[in-house]
């Protein structure tokens, strides 16, 4: 007999899909004002390896020449990002749901085993509960860079203003980098979440929209055997 | 049609159908959503070439980052050792037309509530200019396109200039903004002799302790291509409202124009 099991609570989907576009339209806008001074990449012994970005990478998605066009969408929707950013943190924190997404001490090794897991060389599959170690550890981190990316875009954009923290971080130009640095690991944790997304099947896809998963009561009975070995 | 009875696992079937159909509309209702806010932001006239919605945001924006009369922040200062020497040179927006630096003056509309009158302007020599008190500031140049400099700058604080010409008042009387900020305009206008590149600025930072009106760079006469032979330095700003070769300045209760905001960028553009 199957039965359904609530998984996210409407607050948590809430916030995860108005994130999903205002961090799509952070991340478009960001590039449009990158272009401008377009100075990261990555050498080895002088020789570029890769420039951030290669002028096909512009042309494809239409970012030359305009500049003033981004800086004027990443300045409306920074405020949809900081709002959303912080009542999913007040919600996390008092609705008690922080237990289940921040790592526990065991998560930093068990994230290993769930990584070797993953890539098929470890047989065993780990403890997931809602969210497995490396999850607990991925979602938590990728919140704190969400910070991060806050902290920094406010040193940009305002460094006399938020003097302080612009010396915090190493001044002006560090913080554009570790600006630009974050939002590329926001762009890798974006491939590897999508990828996961997809090999979880459409159960765990849709439990982020409905809130709930089909679940086998066997499999629960599978687990309670297990813990009794 | 027979009316069929349903097993307990095709009635689970049908549940979870319904409600996740149900979930999912609400879902592809949000993703609609999302374009129509897109295509009715971008479907709005323009407001000096920005979408209307998000012009109205930066101008709320800029009152929100507004800083205050009495605890302006500063920009931060550098050693002079530390100032490049290889200086960039961006913009060459009016300066292309020829100059004689000796025939220059610096002109100045003082403000009137109507239009003003031959006697409302004054003209000031640079000689004029250089016997004010000197300031000088070092300050990490930040232009509106990303990269910037430590540079060094020398000239008269411009809060300096205006108590010394009484400018930048209502009443044309030496401004005090401590204890008389209300009778200081709310806009100073700069443009260039030939009026190809203008600027709009909003007073409190015009008086910002770190505003200069500067005739120097590097502690060396300011070069043709940085403006000479007067510009605008204004470290709360980026670049594009440091204006170079400024030929006149006038006050406005009203936002003067400004090259780049017309052109889609904050009008702002504070740092």
């Amino acid at each position: 007999m199957k039965k359904l099991l609530g998984k996210h609570s409407l607050p948590v989907r809430i916030f995860h899909w108005i994130n999903f576009p205002v961090i799509f339209i952070m991340m478009w806008s960001g590039t449009l004002i990158y272009w401008a001074n377009d100075v990261y990449k990555i050498s080895l012994a002088n020789r570029v390896l890769f420039r951030f970005y290669p002028e096909s990478v512009y042309k494809a998605l239409h970012i030359p020449f305009r500049l003033a066009e981004g800086m004027s969408w990443h300045f409306v929707f920074m405020w949809f990002f900081f709002f959303n950013g912080l009542l999913y943190f007040i919600y996390l924190i008092f609705s008690g749901e922080w237990r289940e997404m921040f790592p526990k001490l065991s998560s930093f090794r068990d994230a290993w085993l769930v990584l070797l897991h993953d890539l098929h060389i470890r047989k065993k599959k780990p403890e997931q509960g809602k969210y497995n170690a490396a999850q607990r550890l991925a979602y938590t981190i990728i919140f704190f860079m969400g910070a991060g990316s806050l902290l920094t875009g406010l040193v940009i954009y305002k460094p006399a203003q938020f003097s302080y923290l612009t010396t915090v971080l190493g001044g002006y130009e560090a913080a554009r980098f570790q600006h630009f640095l974050l939002t590329i690991g926001f762009l890798l944790f974006f491939v590897i979440h999508i990828l996961q997304v997809v090999l979880a099947g459409w159960n765990n896809f849709r439990s982020v929209v409905t809130g709930w998963e089909v679940k086998d009561d066997k499999s629960v009975f599978d687990k309670e055997d297990l813990n009794e070995k | 049609m027979k009316n069929k009875i349903l097993t307990p696992e095709e009635k689970f079937k049908r549940m979870v159908r319904i409600k996740t159909i149900r979930s999912f509309s609400v879902f592809f209702l949000l993703i609609a959503a999302v374009f129509f806010i897109y295509h009715w932001t971008i479907n709005q006239p323009k407001e000096d070439d920005a979408y209307s919605p998000l012009r109205k945001v930066m101008n709320l924006n800029a009152k929100v980052f507004a800083r205050g009369y009495n605890n302006p922040s500063l920009a931060k200062e550098f050693p002079k050792s530390i100032a490049t020497h290889r200086v960039r040179v961006n913009g060459k927006y009016g300066l292309t037309s020829a100059l004689d630096t000796s025939q220059w003056r610096l002109k100045i509309i003082r403000f009137s509530s109507l239009t003003p009158l031959p006697s409302d302007t004054i003209t000031i020599s640079l000689q004029e200019i250089r016997k004010l008190p000197k300031t000088e500031v070092v300050f990490n140049f930040k232009c509106i396109e990303g990269w910037s400099q430590i540079t060094w700058w020398g000239g008269v604080r411009f809060s300096d200039f205006a108590k010394k010409y009484s400018i930048g008042t209502r009443s044309n009387q030496v401004p005090d903004s401590k204890n008389h900020p209300e009778d200081i305009v709310n806009y100073c206008g700069l443009s260039t002799p030939d009026g190809e590149y203008y600027v709009g600025i909003d007073m409190p930072s015009m008086m910002h302790p770190q505003t200069i009106l500067c005739y120097e760079m590097n502690g060396q006469p300011l070069p043709e291509n940085q403006g000479a032979p007067l510009r605008l330095i204004i470290p709360v700003k980026y670049g594009i409202k440091h204006i170079k070769r400024i030929g006149t300045i006038f006050f406005s209760d009203t936002q003067p124009p400004d090259y780049w905001a017309l052109q889609g960028y904050d009008y702002f553009a504070g740092l």
